[in-house]
Formats: structure tokens, C-alpha cells, sequence
């Protein structure tokens, strides 16, 4: 399969980017690893008529420390995520969903800038981004903006990303000591991408949880927070009866969608299980 | 359609070809420099049978553009023997019967050398983790397994360092 004819052009810096974006209007669509967008274009399910190629702009790479944040380069692989030793300190949480994206292949090319931006309802990175309270730095014609990970996800493939801004950086504070943490999926056997995927971030203080953040991908059309689940561990001890009751609040309301190898009414039963299982690891780190 | 011109080295070569861009890098390994180690399985990323290594790093390239390797550093399977003398990983599999067919066979090896780059040890759970995105219809993959723990014992003898342990 290959995919439908296009124009090619590197961009050599993000404000070139962002002024090919503003000459080709909605023609034009951004590529960065490819590892998302190439696939729809072989099916011909995404066909734009020019690719930006950012791939030779290197301020979009690097992964650094400011301000209780650390700052990702859209252009981080997977495997620069799961592997960086400041990510596996500083922010386990994403190094542990970095991990466990496709297979070292897809890590050794994918983004997380593209990730992100393709948003991808079977994509891993979407629900540890809305688990962590992620903010996503773009920039534009008008300038700069920050979006957090709350309003990024919109529907289907679509984001708050503007036709002519660029997903430059994504800011990921980091975990505190007491929290704990876990991203567990069951991975599609051919596709690795998630069934469903849980990211969990809990606050213990005194044995007691004070803030838990359950975030969800692959059911629906976009990754969600399960608020209904985290409201019902806030100011209660993590033990198995509770986590295992608030749980089951997983798949009230959660919208799911049938696909050709699971139905919704199972994505919805996964829910539950995974999130359990997410938040009994959680708990277990907290406690040390 | 106007080519885009496109420079990379493949196996220590220096090509320059115009291509289309829509070109994926397997198809420009094949059909334009006549590679055809490097082959094409289920076309969607899934396989691993069209895994080269990119700047050293194993990838799929057919889920890779052409023109997206400007620069790049590829090793292909027809890169690994030198001089005549084959690479520890295809000895490997050669000693260990790391193949039926072999259709997967060139994935599986590059694959494996990025993993014995990272990690020139690696117990069996860390060879079935690195190969997850190489697919064999034929051997039930205990013997690639076992290629590739040889290969890392045959490199590690090579350096010096500690033969790998079971």
C-alpha cells in the first residue's frame, strides 16, 4: 500500500512550519515520526495534499527540567520517553506509557508531539497526558498558547489544535513524593494499540488518598478522566474492597464504541477490571 | 509529479536519487537500489519483515518515507556480513536453526542487533519483549530466541566481556 500523491516540504524551523501551515490553509497537514498519520494515508483514510516534514527541526527535540515541569520536544520518540533517565525519575508515570506504545520499532519513530496531536482513540500517551494534568505549549501566528490536557482532546482524531499552530512542547509536572502511579492496556494483538489502557496518579497522605487522577483510553472516541471513579477514592484508604468499589464506577456512563474485534459492553467490562487493577499497582507504589 | 531529491547512506554507500515523495523507504531500498533483502509483509507496521536500522535504530520502513530519511544512516540485511564473514547474529541463526522459510528472517536480525546494542545481555523475557514487532508464521520463535541469546554470547566473547548466562 502506498499512499495517495502529495507535495513534500521540510520545514527547517517551527516559524517556517507555521507560515507553510498559513500558505496552504487545510491542504497541507504536518508529519513528524509518520507513525500515525502514514497508515490512514496508505488506507487513504487522511489524504492531504501536502506533508510539512518538521522531522529537521530540532528545537522540537530534547526533553528538559524547568520549573517543577519537565519539557518535552514534540519530537521525542517513544523510546527517548520510556528511556530517559529524568522521565523515569521525575515522571514515571509517562516513561511507564512510553513503554508500552506499539513495539520498539513504532517506539524508535513515533512522537509524542504527534501522538498527541493525531489523537488517536486507541493511542496510549492520551490518557497518561490527561492523567498527569499535562499542558500542551503550541505555537501559531499569533503566537504562543498552552492548552492543558483537559480541553486538548475534543473528538474523534481532533484536538484544540488550530489549522495553522504547531504542537511544540508538552509540559509534564512532575510526581511528588506519596503519589502513586501505574499505565496498564491490553494491547490489540496485531495493531499493539489499546483495547483499553488506564493511567493512574494518586496522592497518598497519612495512608489516606487526597487526590487521584484515573484517566481512560481506547473505549470511546477520545481518552476521558473517570471522575465518578476518582471521587469515590478521594479522603478513603486505598484498600482492595474500596479500589475494587470505586472501580465499578468505571463504566458508568463511560461512552464506548463496538469495533470488529470487541464490543462496547466488553470495552466497558475492561474498564472496570483495568481500573482495579491500575489503582491496586497505584496504591502499592504510594505506600512505597 | 516532481521528485524530491533524497541523499542517505545504506550500508556505508552514499546514494542520491530523485524520488516521489508518497515513496515509503522499503520500496526506495528495493526498487531503487535493488535491496530486496529487505522485505514486504502486511504493509501496515504490524510485521517487522521490512525492519532496517535507521541511525541505528531498528525501524519499520515501511511506515517510513524516503525523503524522511535525508542524511540517515541505514543498514539493511545485505549490510551485516563483512569481508565475507557473517555478522554474530546471522551465524546465529544459522547455528541455532533460527529459520524456516526465512521471509522474516531479516527483520528478526536487525531487530535483534538493535536490542544487543542496548542491552548486550539480555535474559529470554527481554529477547521476546525486543521482538514483539517481528511476526514468524513458521518456527514458533523458540529458536530465534535461542539465535539470539547465541549472538549475544558470541559478541560479548568477541569484546571480551562475560559470555552471556543462561
Amino acid at each position: 500500500m502506498i499512499p495517495a500523491t502529495f507535495e513534500y516540504v521540510r520545514a527547517r524551523s517551527v516559524r517556517e512550519a507555521i507560515s507553510l501551515l498559513q500558505q496552504h490553509g487545510g491542504r497541507a497537514k504536518l508529519l513528524a515520526g509518520g507513525h500515525s498519520l502514514l497508515p490512514l494515508m496508505k488506507l487513504r483514510l487522511s489524504q492531504p495534499e501536502m506533508l510539512i516534514d518538521l522531522g529537521p527541526v530540532d528545537e522540537l527535540r530534547g526533553i528538559r527540567e524547568e520549573g517543577g515541569s519537565l519539557v518535552i520536544g514534540a519530537l521525542t520518540t517513544h523510546d527517548e520517553v520510556a528511556n530517559s533517565p529524568l522521565v523515569r525519575e521525575r515522571v514515571p508515570l509517562l516513561a511507564e506509557c512510553a513503554s508500552q506504545i506499539g513495539d520498539v520499532q513504532v517506539r524508535n519513530r513515533g512522537t509524542i508531539g504527534g501522538n498527541l496531536a493525531h489523537a488517536d482513540p486507541a493511542a496510549d500517551y492520551p490518557a497518561a497526558a490527561l492523567a498527569l494534568e499535562a499542558q500542551l505549549e503550541c505555537e501559531g501566528p499569533a503566537g504562543s498558547r498552552t492548552v492543558p490536557a483537559s480541553q486538548w482532546f475534543v473528538d474523534l482524531l481532533t484536538t484544540a489544535l488550530g489549522p495553522d499552530e504547531v504542537l511544540c512542547r508538552v509540559r509534564v509536572p512532575v510526581q511528588t513524593k506519596g503519589q502513586g502511579w501505574s499505565y496498564i492496556k491490553l494491547p490489540h494483538p496485531a495493531s499493539g494499540y489499546s483495547l483499553l489502557g488506564v493511567a493512574c496518579l494518586v496522592t497518598v497522605d497519612g495512608g489516606v488518598c487526597r487526590d487521584a487522577r484515573v484517566a481512560v483510553t481506547g473505549a470511546g472516541p477520545k481518552a476521558v478522566r473517570l471522575t465518578k471513579v476518582e471521587q469515590a477514592l478521594v479522603g478513603k484508604r486505598l484498600e482492595e474492597a474500596t479500589v475494587a468499589e470505586a472501580a465499578r464506577l468505571a463504566s458508568d456512563g463511560l461512552e464506548a464504541s463496538d469495533d470488529l474485534y470487541a464490543s462496547a459492553e466488553y470495552k466497558r467490562h475492561l474498564a472496570v477490571v483495568y481500573t482495579k487493577r491500575a489503582l491496586l499497582r497505584a496504591a502499592e507504589r504510594a505506600a512505597g | 509529479m516532481t521528485g524530491v531529491r533524497v541523499s542517505m547512506t545504506v550500508n556505508g554507500v552514499e546514494y542520491t536519487r530523485d524520488v516521489e515523495p508518497r515513496t515509503l523507504l522499503v520500496y526506495f531500498l528495493r526498487e531503487h537500489l535493488g535491496l530486496t533483502g529487505t522485505h514486504v509483509g502486511c504493509d501496515t507496521s504490524t510485521c517487522g519483515a521490512c525492519t532496517v536500522l535507521m541511525d541505528g535504530k531498528a525501524v519499520k520502513s515501511c511506515t517510513v518515507l524516503a525523503v524522511q530519511a535525508e542524511g540517515a544512516r541505514i543498514t539493511t540485511v545485505e549490510g551485516l556480513a563483512r569481508d565475507g564473514e557473517l555478522h554474530p547474529i546471522q551465524q546465529a541463526f544459522w547455528d541455532e536453526h533460527g529459520l524456516q522459510c526465512g521471509f522474516c528472517t531479516p527483520g528478526m536480525m536487525l531487530a535483534a542487533v538493535d536490542l544487543l546494542q542496548r542491552n548486550p545481555n539480555p535474559t529470554e523475557d527481554e529477547i521476546r519483549h525486543a521482538l514483539e514487532g517481528n511476526l514468524c508464521r513458521c518456527t514458533g520463535y523458540q529458536h530465534i530466541v535461542n539465535a539470539v541469546k547465541a549472538a549475544s554470547r558470541i559478541m560479548g566473547a568477541a569484546v571480551g566481556a562475560p559470555a552471556g548466562g543462561e
